[in-house]
């Protein structure tokens, strides 16, 4: 096959017909009211994502569809082990959200009030996660490999109130914080396999579940109301909260329209997990909107499982990240060449740019070439996409779906202006006004109003636009790490680093990876009294993964007599990152000497 | 190898990933990553170490087979010799 610079399509020869055939048409006919209307609203008014997402489909023929298919970790491993497989269709899964909807008011938990989920991706997962919506609780899905700290700082930023989680994931990452905080009210747990819990200080889920009724009316909320607070890193300081009201729905309806072109026959598979934003807009919210059955596997990446799902399980429509298209190549031709795809109509991904190899990837090894996309937790929803219908530059991000104006801005003393030039470097920036646009930072109005400028948000990435009004990502406008996808922020590396008592300072830069992006790498400098050796290396590196988890914490240590320091006490991080790669140093004129 | 040796091997393997590890803790039929955070690249790591270390050719293939330490040990001592 040869490697054109185009990946032309014949958008007529699709089946089914993509949503998104005629692109600058359904741009120019599109307006966010006639989605909104014809999402329509709760009987007797208002809106509710998780009414949305489950019972308004209750009085339609979708009600006894497939909702959601979960495989646990041993399912697939050989046939004898299908008990680990659990299908719930929307009606049953209205009344399990039901169940736990009653069982949050039980405990007088209501609107308003933050509740938290931290699990792996197991039934319980998704059904208190659309009950707490229906309940009109704010809810916040944590990543499990995150470890103690980064649970704490954002439990306590969020003020929660009620955590779901297994009990394994309570002795190992919460219980030895839990004195600290001080809003948290509930602890529901859910026992290993099934299994009854008798934790102090905690309720048993599967007790509670069992006592609540399965009929409930999901809360009336507004449009501006808050549904979702998804924790994402800035540079500096403390995670940052964006809060999505319950409006934002609008988004995941169009979205996964257009961008992910579902339709109510597919077996849609979103590989993300829910601790992250594409598993609750993508991996929850949006697929459940249009009425399709979405499959959930518990168990971690593994290339031959995950080729093996993808055919036994008949996967439809395939949403994934780069880094796990990256360990899928790795593994090789051998292992994918057992399986066929013949259901497979479309693969999208998400997290970081794709490498154009990755597309052809697709295109030679799957049959189909993937679909880069790209969006925020800031963004709520899919921004800018390349859809089925329309020709693929491998490596661009695609186009702006319908309903959104992106454009590449440059700073000027007044402000940013739009580059209108094509190919021009600057940063990304979107037109505000679409409905998943995230309404602020929590308790940090500051930060939120120095993302926009006029009409536009400033998405700290780095891009241009090519004369085909195609996206490019450059690079990130800032410090920020991203691996695997997610968003790591030096600071709260640097911060568990240093709470240490052998580290006097800490710096934390993204070191390039060909699978994950960046890793994160962090250098340090020791307090007089303590020797560099290898044996306080593995002290620092197991302190900072207990503290961080494996998700955040570093992969790598390297000690340094001392860090480079701006005068005003900065560490420079940009410097760390050009000698660890070996690049020009740039501007040091703010250094302090001696570094 | 005897199994002593092999198993410090996949212990000190383990510890260089993570550190914060406590062999004794380790129940050695239970998941492995049930009990110690390690994330997809971590466990990669684990298995590209175990075998640079080892020489023991351990295909993409059969990475699902290898969940607990029982699984790990016994997948080991049947290609050391």
């Amino acid at each position: 096959m040869t490697r054109a610079a185009i990946i032309r399509k014949n958008a007529v020869a699709l089946a089914p017909a993509p949503h998104l055939l005629d692109y600058a048409a359904e741009r120019q006919r599109f307006s966010w009211d006639a989605v909104r209307s014809e999402l329509g609203t709760m009987p007797g008014g208002g809106i509710n994502i998780g009414w949305a997402a489950v019972d308004r489909h209750l009085g339609t023929p979708v009600r006894d569809h497939v909702a959601f298919r979960f495989l646990g970790r041993d399912a697939h491993r050989n046939a004898l082990h299908n008990d680990s497989r659990r299908d719930i269709t929307y009606a049953e899964l209205a009344r399990l959200t039901n169940r736990f909807a009653n069982a949050l008011r039980s405990l007088g938990v209501g609107r308003g009030d933050r509740v938290f989920l931290l699990a792996s991706r197991i039934p319980e997962l998704y059904i208190a996660a659309l009950g707490a919506l229906k309940n009109g609780s704010v809810l916040t899905p944590l990543f499990s490999a995150f470890g103690p700290e980064p649970i704490k700082t954002r439990m306590t930023i969020g003020a929660c109130k009620v955590l779901i989680t297994t009990e394994a994931l309570y002795r190992r990452k919460v219980a030895s914080i839990r004195a600290e905080l001080p809003q948290l009210e509930h602890i529901l747990l859910v026992g290993e396999g099934g299994a009854r819990t008798s934790v102090p200080g905690t309720r048993d889920l599967a007790t509670l579940m069992e006592a609540a009724s399965d009929a409930f009316e999901a809360e009336r909320m507004s449009t501006d109301d808050l549904a979702l607070l998804h924790f994402t890193s800035g540079t500096t300081g403390t995670p940052k909260g964006a809060m999505h009201a319950h409006g934002a729905v609008v988004t995941h309806f169009a979205t996964g329209r257009y961008a992910l072109d579902l339709h109510p026959e597919d077996l849609f598979w979103c590989t993300a997990d829910p601790g992250w934003v594409t598993g609750t807009s993508y991996g929850i919210i949006a697929p459940l909107l249009h009425g399709v059955t979405s499959l959930v596997d518990e168990a971690d990446f593994d290339a031959e499982r995950w080729y093996r799902l993808l055919q036994d399980e008949h996967v439809s429509v395939w949403y994934t990240a780069p880094t796990a298209v990256r360990m899928l190549m790795k593994a090789g031709p051998e292992v994918v060449k057992k399986y066929r795809f013949p259901e497979l109509r479309f693969v999208a991904s998400v997290g970081e740019p794709l490498n154009p190899e990755a597309v052809w990837w697709g295109a030679e090894v799957l049959g189909l070439p993937i679909h880069d996309n790209w969006w925020q937790t800031e963004t709520g929803g899919i921004m800018i996409a390349n859809t089925p219908a329309m020709d693929i530059k491998p490596g661009s991000m695609g186009r702006p779906l319908p309903g959104i104006d992106a454009c590449i801005v440059r700073k000027t003393d007044a402000g940013f202006e739009e580059v209108i030039k094509a190919d021009v470097e600057g940063e990304l920036a979107l037109r505000v006004g679409w409905p998943s646009m995230f309404r602020g930072y929590l308790n940090q109005e500051e930060r939120y109003k120095k993302c926009f400028s006029g009409d536009y948000y400033l998405t700290g990435d780095l891009a241009r636009r090519d004369a085909d009004g195609y996206f490019w990502f450059v690079g990130r406008a800032d410090d920020v790490i991203k691996s695997a996808g997610h968003l790591i922020g030096p600071f709260e590396v640097e911060s568990a680093l240093m709470e240490h008592p052998a580290v006097a300072e800490a710096g934390v830069i993204g070191k390039p990876d060909p699978m994950v992006g960046e890793t994160v790498k962090a250098f340090v400098s020791l307090k007089a009294g303590y020797t560099a050796n290898d044996e306080l290396l593995m002290e620092l590196l197991g302190h900072a993964r207990k503290r961080l988890g494996a998700a955040v914490a570093p992969k790598e240590i390297a000690f340094l007599p001392s860090l480079p320091r701006t005068r005003s006490g900065k560490i420079m991080r940009r410097l760390l990152k050009a000698r660890e790669l070996g690049l020009p140093e740039g501007d040091t004129s703010t250094l302090e000497g001696g570094a | 190898m005897d199994e002593p040796t092999l198993r410090k091997t996949v212990f000190d393997t383990l510890r260089r990933i993570a550190p914060e590890v406590t062999p004794a803790d380790l129940e050695p039929a239970v998941p492995l990553r049930d009990q110690v955070d390690l994330d997809s690249m971590d466990w990669l790591n684990f298995l590209i170490a175990l075998h640079e270390k080892l020489g023991v050719d351990i295909p993409e293939s059969d990475y699902q087979k290898l969940v607990t330490l029982d699984d790990v040990m016994g997948y080991l001592k049947a290609r050391c010799g």
